[in-house]
């Protein structure tokens, strides 16, 4: 049985589904009935790819970080996300994404967006192909990430803020689903994550795939093996690790490492540690692993990180924790400062906050000594100079 | 037999369901609202269980839901409120939710409990039809639960007719595109949808909700159907009024009156 293989019905093992109200419903249909045979079109593929080469910089490289491997004893490389246009992985899936509402006819995208960094990758292919943009985010997380906000405008698109529950990333996905209830026929929404109704966290994880089919060739050019013995990436609702994992999953050989944001300690109150607080319960339209109440109210989640502030996971993310396949780590905020500092000083990188949580599980793996490890940059940090500058240690 | 059924047998048109949220404006208002609903004269009442997350609704029922919840609703809360109020009201009372509480509370658990304080049927708005007939249909009709299902504007043919297939009682007709929330009046694109859906000549009649927010758009909606919901209108009432008897009262007749004078 695989575990990246969604069945016919959108599930991971018990998680996944459509959990959606009826007025989503010939949206969800429309897509699901298409977007396999879209991805698959050659033409399709050859203008995704021609994009992915030309616009947003790829393949990124996998590049071998030495003085981190040197300090772990282990060969460490980083599959450089952050040299992705706008800056991190995100943008793998709007190109994808907006291609496939072209050819559904939609002409107009909404998006949610947490860190800013899937709202600006949604606004910048919306100015690529001309399309009316407007992106939802969290009033908190437009605070904290200033910068992106300001991006998004310049490239045209309309932020506008959530104000509900805890005006974070959960918060901008319910307006921006709401939003989508409103304008059923001429919008498509572009969901940033592996999270939401099927079919979408298969088709982002599809369109995240690159990242780790890209692993698969230069691990062979440079390291002359077919697939490295570890691959390590945060997960908020995880699509960069599901990008990550796409080709490894099957092979149990690759150890998948997931590392979770326990915020300010999982035991605080505090945190987005989804698989050490959650329960399983619907999210988004999705049957998944979330942070609730025993009365099953969503629980308002806590990171540093806005891209990693969100009370689930996508369903693929619970099956590969339930299933045992998928090793989850939490590492505190302090933690991932720290991390990204080490990063930016050892390898010249300044991270995104996000990212340096997958830095920070590196002092936790006891099994670390002579393995091939491939973590995913998954952002740069341009777009949290402020928390940095915040918090102020370094 | 089953009230809701019993309602749509002896009563033909302009039935009016109301919707208010438990435990909003204070937690213990929800039995003294209900009771006055029923002797105000609404046919029908639906009480919103609160969820932290309610996709389909807009900003009225979001804000009524929230306030709720800080006033410490909860699913096992409300049961306990409703215990006994059968031996008061006979109305029809219908609840309207989302499915994570439920599941968390137990699918069958949940319906036995509606059950056995005298819920005669449910809503909820991300229950899909496919995953109702699967998983949850049995339990239902162990219990006598009436699921009622939404269409839209966007619902094809073919799966409205699919949905009067599974109904029981009525069909909550969805008036527009969009998430609960008063509106003004009803546009033409409505009524022919309105009308679409009436000359399919379905085997469960139709109850027209959201944007139904006063007499007039009350009284147009009953032309194409069996009733309307009022739900957004009548929180936002509750919040400026109050819920005292008197002022549900004074709501019910605003929205009643004049399409009584009419007929």
């Amino acid at each position: 049985m695989s575990y990246i293989k969604v069945s016919e019905k959108g599930f991971y093992g018990d998680f996944g589904g459509a959990y959606i109200p009826e007025m989503l419903h010939p949206n969800i249909a429309e897509l699901k009935a298409n977007y396999e045979s879209i991805m698959a079109d050659p033409v399709f593929e050859e203008e995704y790819h021609a994009l992915l080469r030309d616009f947003v910089g790829r393949p990124t490289p996998l590049y071998l970080a030495e003085r981190l491997s040197e300090k772990y004893g282990a060969t460490i490389y980083l599959k450089r996300e952050d040299l992705c246009h706008t800056g991190a992985h995100k943008v793998n899936n709007t190109v994808g994404q907006i291609l496939l509402a072209q050819r559904l006819g939609k002409k107009k995208i909404i998006a949610e967006t947490g860190a800013g960094q899937h709202g600006v990758a949604t606004a910048t292919v919306c100015a690529l192909k001309g399309m009316e943009c407007i992106i939802y985010m969290g009033e908190v997380d437009i605070a904290r990430q200033r910068p992106n906000v300001e991006r998004m405008k310049i490239l045209g698109a309309e932020v506008r803020a959530a104000t509900s529950g805890s005006k974070t990333l959960k918060d901008a996905t319910n307006e921006a689903m709401r939003h989508w209830i409103s304008h059923p026929e001429d919008t498509h929404y572009i969901i940033g994550s592996v999270v939401g109704p099927h079919p979408y966290p298969d088709m982002v994880a599809r369109f995240q795939s690159v990242i780790s089919e890209e692993i698969i060739r230069q691990l062979q050019e440079k390291e002359g093996i077919n697939h490295p013995d570890m691959v390590i990436a945060c997960v908020g609702g995880g699509s960069n690790a599901a990008g990550t994992y796409y080709h490894f999953a099957d092979n149990e050989k690759v150890d998948l490492i997931a590392v979770e944001a326990a915020g300010m300690g999982i035991t605080s109150g505090k945190s987005a540690a989804t698989t050490a607080l959650g329960t399983p319960g619907i999210l988004h339209g999705s049957k998944t692993l979330l942070m609730q109440t025993k009365d099953g109210q969503v629980t308002e989640p806590h990171s540093i990180s806005a891209g990693l502030d969100y009370p689930g996971i996508g369903p693929l993310h619970a099956h590969l924790f339930a299933s045992g396949r998928g090793r989850f780590i939490a590492v505190e905020d302090e933690e991932a400062m720290k991390a990204g500092i080490d990063l930016s000083r050892m390898e010249g990188i300044i991270p995104a906050i996000e990212t340096s949580h997958a830095f920070a599980v590196l002092d936790k793996i006891d099994d670390l000594k002579g393995k091939k490890v491939v973590i995913n940059l998954s952002g740069r940090g341009d777009k949290d100079l402020d928390t940095y500058i915040k918090w102020g240690k370094y | 037999m089953q009230r809701i059924k019993k309602l749509l047998n002896e009563k033909d048109s302009d039935l009016l369901s109301v919707y208010y949220t438990a435990g909003f404006p204070n937690l213990e208002d929800t039995i003294p609202i209900l009771r006055s609903l029923e002797k105000a004269g609404a046919d029908l009442v639906e009480i919103g269980m609160p969820y932290s997350d309610p996709l389909a609704d807009g900003p009225t029922i979001q804000d009524s839901s929230t306030q709720a919840l800080n006033n410490g609703m909860h699913l096992q809360l409300l049961f306990k409120q409703l215990e006994g109020v059968r031996s008061e009201v006979t109305v029809p009372i219908i609840l309207m939710g989302y499915l994570n509480p439920i599941i968390q509370f137990g699918m069958e658990a949940f319906c036995a409990k509606c059950a056995e304080v005298g819920v005669d049927g449910l809503i909820l708005p991300d229950l899909p039809m496919e995953v109702y007939e699967e998983e949850f249909r049995p339990v239902f009709n162990k219990y006598g639960l009436f699921n009622i299902f939404l269409i839209t504007p966007q619902t094809s043919e073919e799966r409205i007719r699919a949905i009067d297939e599974m109904s029981e009682g009525f069909i909550y007709m969805v008036s527009t595109a969009g998430t609960t929330g008063a509106r003004q009046g009803v546009r033409e694109d409505q009524k022919a949808y309105f009308k679409r859906v009436e000359a399919m000549e379905l085997s469960h009649p139709t109850l027209i909700g959201f944007g139904i927010s006063d007499n007039q758009s009350f009284t147009e909606a009953c032309k194409y159907s069996k009733g309307a919901i009022i739900g957004s209108a009548f929180i936002k009432h509750l919040s400026s009024e109050g819920a005292d008897e008197a002022s549900v009262q004074r709501f019910v007749d605003s929205i009643k009156q004049k399409s009584s004078s009419l007929n």
